[in-house]
Formats: structure tokens, sequence, C-alpha cells
């Protein structure tokens, strides 16, 4: 039973923020529940899987953003309350949904949350989708805690029955992934079936009709407006002369700094919680009582910007600063001692940071790096060897186009097998660009879920249009990056899994693509060959390289490590699986006379692929292990 | 009270564990934890962090020069997260070293063990080093590092909660396979905080 369904009202727990929106969401009686996996946003659709094995919740993995967000739409528009999760970037994959959808409106309540990462900790871009509020013109909420996360959820899906509109619910990697304390509420009803009431000429966007529901959209920001201002969530505390505006989890470090720097007194702080539309009845209350305000806020100046448009209309003409240089930056995430460093040195408060210890200066020199690696056993590993050597033998070079996921992590030398990479299922159309700019030799590489997410449609393009390059399809079958979620084309699935898979050889073949190989690249001979024809053709070509994610084999299937591999002759100078393969499993043996690699017996997977084509290394017999 | 502790580790330390423990005995002894993680890249052999803030500060993230504790699961990522550290602070760290990607391929060297923690104790307030590694294979489980450094963590009397309270919270939180071996190692990891030979610096020292 998911811990998220126990529980009483009043009780305390230590939930995760993401933890906290699903119970938010179930305590709202939510329906449906769709997602594209996405860190830092990632948890909320892996709980609620769970939830939907033991209640009637329908939830899905959904092949992108945009299908989440109009499967949700749909359940909305019959009166259910949906919920759909997605990563900051995902939302610009649903974006042309989002738009749209603030014309139609909802009828269940649908509260889409967008999951931001400030620094880039997992994502490719850190772009700030509170303008996607603006732009929308939906209303948004943005929790600075767990408790914050349930309460904003729980409250949202009511809010969008009363508007009639779908509400943000903008987060950010640090509340996502923070736990802390939250106070449960009471599981709300469960729903009974909806209804779809035929009404097509509000719900149907030709021009006619998309004009009258534009403006119905905006005669709503008003009543919106007026909920914001009336709002539990934004909060006036304080009457000092100094302004200072904060909304996230900005709001933790400017109250923090307040209270250490001991400033309550000379403070007036609008915390903000409802962030679109901005309540600006209470920043007119706000600007009356300060002489000069400090808008504290991650990336964008979004509540600078507007701050400064009601201080004009309502003749404030002290000071408004945000960012700026000896300011607040617009790159990353901030942290409590930048906030108090930067307000400290804005009001002329005094303030004596601890000294940072610098362990490189410490130790004298740069302390060793601990980058993230492919696994040991890795199927991505194998088929970049094994393309870097048939590159190698045929004399060319590639031009790599990549994609997101966990082979992307093929960046890193000694494999160095991306040179191009934008967005989900970039990889395809850009291959097709380079390759029509250029005389030279384009491999593009994608995986089987990003495949599914955006692979389809630039596929399709690249038959039709003629283009040329080889597409290699690293199908490990499953969402390995986020922590394994299913997709469509995934066939080891987690016991009562109900998903139809669809197999992706089908579906490239279908698409029109007539040079298709399927290798296993643990299979090192025949996968070298496969890559060599496929690399002498012209035209689209695609090489699917399928061969099951091991540690979510092992997981699934508990299948034990199938034996242990050990280097058994002198290396000399070789240094070839140090400068091509790159397996963590295998190091160089320390006080060594002359350079000898060894394999970790803890560490190495059992895949065999190195024995393929080093003769140093020779399976360990049981007995030895 | 504010009390700022700050993990750090190497992917599958059960760095996380640890610091979700020290919340939920936090939350039962009616404190208002704030446990912040970094995600996704345990299995990939990066750094793990995670920070257990106490008391009335509203932020889970610790800046530099601000943590009050440093629980290291790896020696050399200890010493990387000494940047938290302040002259007060106290370090428990394991002597035990996880060799990175750069150091096993003879790219970087790896510093003496020995001499990082000779150098740790002339920048914080305290240092208790000891092979947790060592302790938790002892205890049954060579996963049990987490439980070793929360059983010297309890036993330097730094946390506002009884050791029990972390106790009960492993009891409740963790898988049942493992209990004895957990136990056991947070005990081993309890009495190494008691030997005066792990303390490279005492506190006030």
């Amino acid at each position: 039973m998911s811990e998220l369904l126990a529980g009483k009202k009043g009780e305390r727990r230590l939930l995760l923020g993401n933890e906290a929106i699903v119970r938010g969401a179930l305590e709202a009686g939510v329906a449906l529940v769709t997602t594209y996996p996405g860190t830092p946003a990632s948890e909320i659709g892996d709980r609620c899987y769970e939830i939907s094995r033991q209640t009637d919740l329908y939830f899905e993995y959904s092949t992108n953003e945009k299908v989440a967000l109009e499967v949700a739409a749909g359940a909305a528009a019959a009166g259910w309350r949906a919920l759909c999760a997605m990563k900051h970037v995902g939302l610009n994959v649903a974006a042309d949904t989002l738009m749209t959808l603030a014309y139609v409106g909802v009828k269940g309540g649908l509260v889409i949350v967008s999951a931001d990462d400030p620094s880039l900790f997992s994502s490719q871009n850190e772009q700030d989708n509170r303008y996607y509020a603006k732009m929308a013109a939906l209303p948004m909420l943005e929790p600075a805690s767990p408790q914050e996360a349930l309460e904003m959820t729980r409250a949202g899906f009511q809010l969008s029955e009363d508007l009639g509109l779908p509400v943000i619910l903008r987060t950010t990697t640090r509340v996502n992934h923070t736990r802390g304390a939250v106070t449960l509420g009471v599981l709300g009803p469960r729903p009974g079936p909806g209804h779809f009431v035929k009404d097509p000429f509000r719900q149907v966007m030709v021009p006619a009709v998309a004009r009258q529901a534009h403006a119905r959209l905006l005669a709503a920001q008003g009543p919106a407006r007026a909920r914001a201002g009336a709002s539990p969530f934004n909060k006036l505390t304080g009457s000092g002369p100094w302004g200072l505006v904060a909304s996230g989890v900005s709001r933790n470090y400017v109250a923090d700094t307040v209270q250490e720097l001991g400033l309550a007194d000379r403070v007036s702080f609008l915390s903000l919680g409802f962030t679109h539309p901005l309540p600006e009845d209470l920043m007119g209350r706000f600007l009356a009582q300060v002489e000069q305000v400090l808008v504290v806020e991650e990336l964008e100046p979004y509540l600078e910007e507007n701050l400064k448009a009601v201080a004009q209309a309502r003749g404030f003409t002290g000071p408004i600063r945000g960012k700026g240089e000896g300011l607040f930056s617009r790159l990353y995430e901030y942290h409590p001692k930048l906030v108090k460093e930067t307000i400290a040195r804005h009001f002329g408060v005094a303030y004596e940071a601890p000294v940072a210890i610098s362990p490189d200066a410490v130790l004298g020199v740069p302390l060793p790096d601990r980058p993230p690696n492919l696994c040991p056993g890795c199927p991505h590993r194998a088929m970049y060897y094994s393309v870097k050597m048939a590159l190698k033998d045929l004399g060319l070079e590639g031009v790599f186009p990549t994609d997101i996921g966990c082979y992307t992590l093929g960046l890193l030398p000694p494999l160095s097998m991306a040179d191009f990479l934008i967005c989900m299922g970039s990889s395809i159309s850009t291959a097709a660009g380079i390759s029509r700019a250029t005389d030279q030799q384009v491999v593009a590489f994608i995986g089987d879920s990003t495949f599914f997410h955006a692979g389809l449609p630039a596929l399709a393009n690249a038959v039709h249009q003629g283009h040329d390059f080889l597409l290699v399809i690293l199908d490990n079958g499953t969402t390995a990056m986020t922590g394994s979620q299913p997709h469509p084309g995934v066939t080891l699935t987690p016991p009562g899994y109900p998903g139809r898979p669809i197999p992706l050889a089908g579906v490239v073949r279908g698409l029109g693509a007539e040079q298709v190989w399927v290798v296993n690249p643990f299979k090192f001979k025949d996968t070298l060959t496969a890559t060599k024809e496929a690399l002498a053709a012209a035209g689209v070509r695609v090489l699917i390289s399928q061969a099951p994610c091991h540690l979510y084999e092992q997981r699934l299937t508990g299948k034990k490590r199938r034996g242990r591999f050990q280097v058994v002759d002198k290396c000399g100078e070789c240094r070839h699986c140090l400068e091509y393969f790159g397996c963590p499993a295998m190091y160089l043996k320390p006080g060594a006379e002359s350079p000898q690699m060894l394999i970790d017996h803890d560490l190495c997977s059992g895949c065999a692929f190195c024995v393929q084509w080093c003769e140093c290394i020779r399976p360990v017999k049981k007995s030895e292990l | 009270m504010s009390l700022r502790i700050y993990c750090t580790g190497v992917g599958g330390q059960g760095t996380l564990l640890a610091s979700r423990l020290l919340g939920e005995a936090a939350l039962a002894a009616g404190l208002d934890p704030k446990v912040s993680e970094t995600h996704g890249m345990a299995q990939r052999g990066g750094v793990v962090v995670s920070t257990v803030v106490l008391g009335d500060l509203k932020s889970p993230l610790i800046s530099p020069g601000e943590a009050d504790v440093i629980l290291g699961f790896e020696a050399l990522e200890a010493f990387r997260a000494l940047d938290r550290g302040h002259a007060g602070t106290l370090v428990i760290a394991n002597t035990a070293a996880i060799v990175p990607y750069p150091v096993a391929t003879g790219q970087k060297q790896y510093p003496e063990v020995g001499r990082l923690m000779d150098l740790m104790a002339q920048q914080v307030g305290a240092l208790l080093a000891f092979d947790a590694g060592a302790l938790a294979r002892r205890a049954g489980s060579p996963l049990a590092v987490n439980m070793v450094l929360l059983g010297a963590l309890a036993a330097t009397d730094t946390l506002p909660f009884p050791a029990e309270s972390l106790l009960a919270a492993i009891r409740s939180c963790t898988n049942p396979k493992f209990l004895e071996a957990n136990l056991k190692a947070f005990d081993y990891g309890a009495a190494a905080a008691r030997d005066e030979g792990s303390w490279r610096r005492r506190p006030g020292g």
C-alpha cells in the first residue's frame, strides 16, 4: 500500500516535495494523472503509477508532454480532475496545447506541474517557466516547501474549476527534491464517471469561436487577480521601509536572512505564492509602506518587471532593484549565503560571511573529479565502441548529433561520441541538416524512449525528404536516466504493467526506412559488420542497437551476473581500452612497473564485451572467484 | 537552535537514506527538518550530496562555510566538502576510499588518505575519522556505511534528539532483511566515536 494513501488528517510526515504534490492531488480527489518522466518531476509519475495499481486512479506515462497534457485536457473537459506533470522543457513540448487550452478552458480542475531546474542539474537549459503563465494568461502558484506544494496542489483544483482555466503549479528542484514536514489532510472522494457536454461553439477553436474565447480569457483575468489578492498564499509581513519581494524558494532565503541579520523591524516582506495574475492591490499596499525595494528571485526578473509596472501605475518613485551588477544574477540557483550577502550589501547592513575553506588550496593541487559515467555493462558503451571501430577501420571521421538520455554521457572522453544536442529528438533532424550542408559522415544517436517521444515525425521527414545519414537507435528497453519508466517500445515490464508494446523495428520500417539493421550490441563481430555496411550505404539508414539496460533487467528479473573477466596477459604500451572504451570496472594496477590494466570484480557486470576484442582478457573460472 | 548537517558520498553508499533517517528522527522529535537531495547521479558513479537543516531556518541548502556537521561517506568526498565547513565544524569521515574513474585510469592521483585527514584536522573544529567500510563489513553488510556514520554522529551528542530516535527511524524505515546488520553497524559507529583513537582533533582541541 503506497504510504501516500495512508495517514489520518493532522498527521505529520516527512515528504518529498513531489510526494506532497501527489498527496495534495489525492486530497483533491484527482481522477487522472499523466506525465512524461523528467528530473526533477519524475517522482510524481512514479508514485502515481504505484497508486494507480492500488486504487482507481488512472495514470499513464505518456509518450511525450504534449500528449500527456492533451489526455489530461480531454479528461478535464469531461469533468474529471486531472494532473499533468513535467519538467520545464517539457512545457515547451506541450506549449501548443497549453496556449489554446487556455482558450478552450476546463470543466474538471486541471493542475499542470512545471518543474523548473535552476542551475540545470539535469537539463539542457534553465528557462524560467513563470513566463508561460503570463503568456498563456493562466493562474500560477509557486510553492516554497513540501507543505506548500501539498496545499497549493490541493487548492489548485478548486481554483481551476472556479475560473474554468488550467492552473500552473510552478516548482523548482529545491522544492521537488526537498523533504520537509507535511501535515496531511483528508483523501478526497473518488470520482464517478465524467460526462462530456457538447458545446462546440465554445470548445472548437476555429477563428470565429476563438475570437470569443480570447475575450473570455481576458475577462477571466479580473476574477483571477481578485483570487490572488485574497489568497492565503500571498503574505505581507512587517512594516519597515526596506521592501523585499520574493517567490518560490527565494522566500526561504529571504526569511532566513531577515531572521539571522535581525532585520524584522526594518523590513516589509512581500512573500508571494500566487504569482499570476499578481495581486496588484497587495503590491500597491506594499509599495505604499516602503522607501525602496529589492526583489529576490532566481533566473528571470519576472516579479521585478511586473512590480515596476505596478509601481509606475501607482506613482511609486523609489528604487526597485533585483537583477544587475552587485545584485542578483539571472544565472543559476541561489543559496542562503548569496542572498544574505546581497541583501546586507544592498541595504548597508554589517555582515561578516564565514570564510569558506578551499579544499584545492588546502591540498595544494586540484582534487581529482568524480564525473558520472555509463555503468559497467551498459549497452550504449558497447555500441559506441563498435561505431568508433567501424569508422576507424573505414578511415572515416563521424559527426555525432546526439539526444537526451543516459547515452548523452557518451559526450565524455574516452567515448567522445556526441557533437550536437539541442532538445528531445533533435538528433534526427539536425543530422539531416548537417548532412545536407556538408560532405561529412553523419551518425546520429537517439534512445528508445526519446525516439517515441519526438523521433517519429523526424524519421518520417528524413525518409520522405531523402536525407542521408545513419541513425543509431540505442534501445535499452526502458527510459533509464529518469528511473526506468516504461514507454511504448518496452517489452520487459514490471508485473501487471498494462501498456501494450509497440515493437520499435516495426515502427521504423512502417515509417518507410528500408535500410534497417537490428543488432545485439554485445555481439561485437556481428555489430561491427552491420555498422560498416550501414556506414558504406547511402540515404536514411537505421541501425537498432537492442540490449536491455543491465541494471533495469537485474532489478526486474533478479538475474545474477553471468561471470567475471580478468586481464591475464601483459598490456605493454597498448592503452586501447582506456582510449576507446572507458569501462569503469577497468583500472590501472597501482604501483605496477609498466602500465597494467585490471578488472574490478565488484564492478564488472559480466557483459563479456571486452573479451571479444582484447586478447589479454579471459573469463575467470567460477572456482577462481 | 540551528544545526546544518552536510552529507556527501559516492552513489550507492546510502547518503540519501542517511539524511532521510535524520529527517524522520527529527520529525518524530517534534522538530521541523528540511532535507535536500541530489538525485540521478547515484547509479552513474558521481557524487551524491544531501543536507539536513534543523531549527528555525527555512532553507534546506547549506552554503559554503555554513555546515555545522559534515558526514563524509568517502575519504576524498569528505575532503571535497571542506568548502562547506568552517573552523568550528564537526567532521565525521570514512577513511575508506572509492577510486574515481580519472584516478583508476591513471589520469589523476588519489591523495594519500592520511594526509587528507591531517589537513582536514587543521581546518575544522573536530575530526572523527575511521574506516567505516570495515565496520560495515564486520556488521554483516558492506552497504551499511551510512548506519555506521549515523551511529557515530548520534554518539557525539550533537543531535537535538536522542540516539533512540534515530534507531526508531532505522527500525521503521529500512528493509527488515537488513535490520540486524544495520543496528550492529550503528553500534560499531557509536563505539568508534567513543574510542579516543578515532579522533584526529577533539572538539575544543
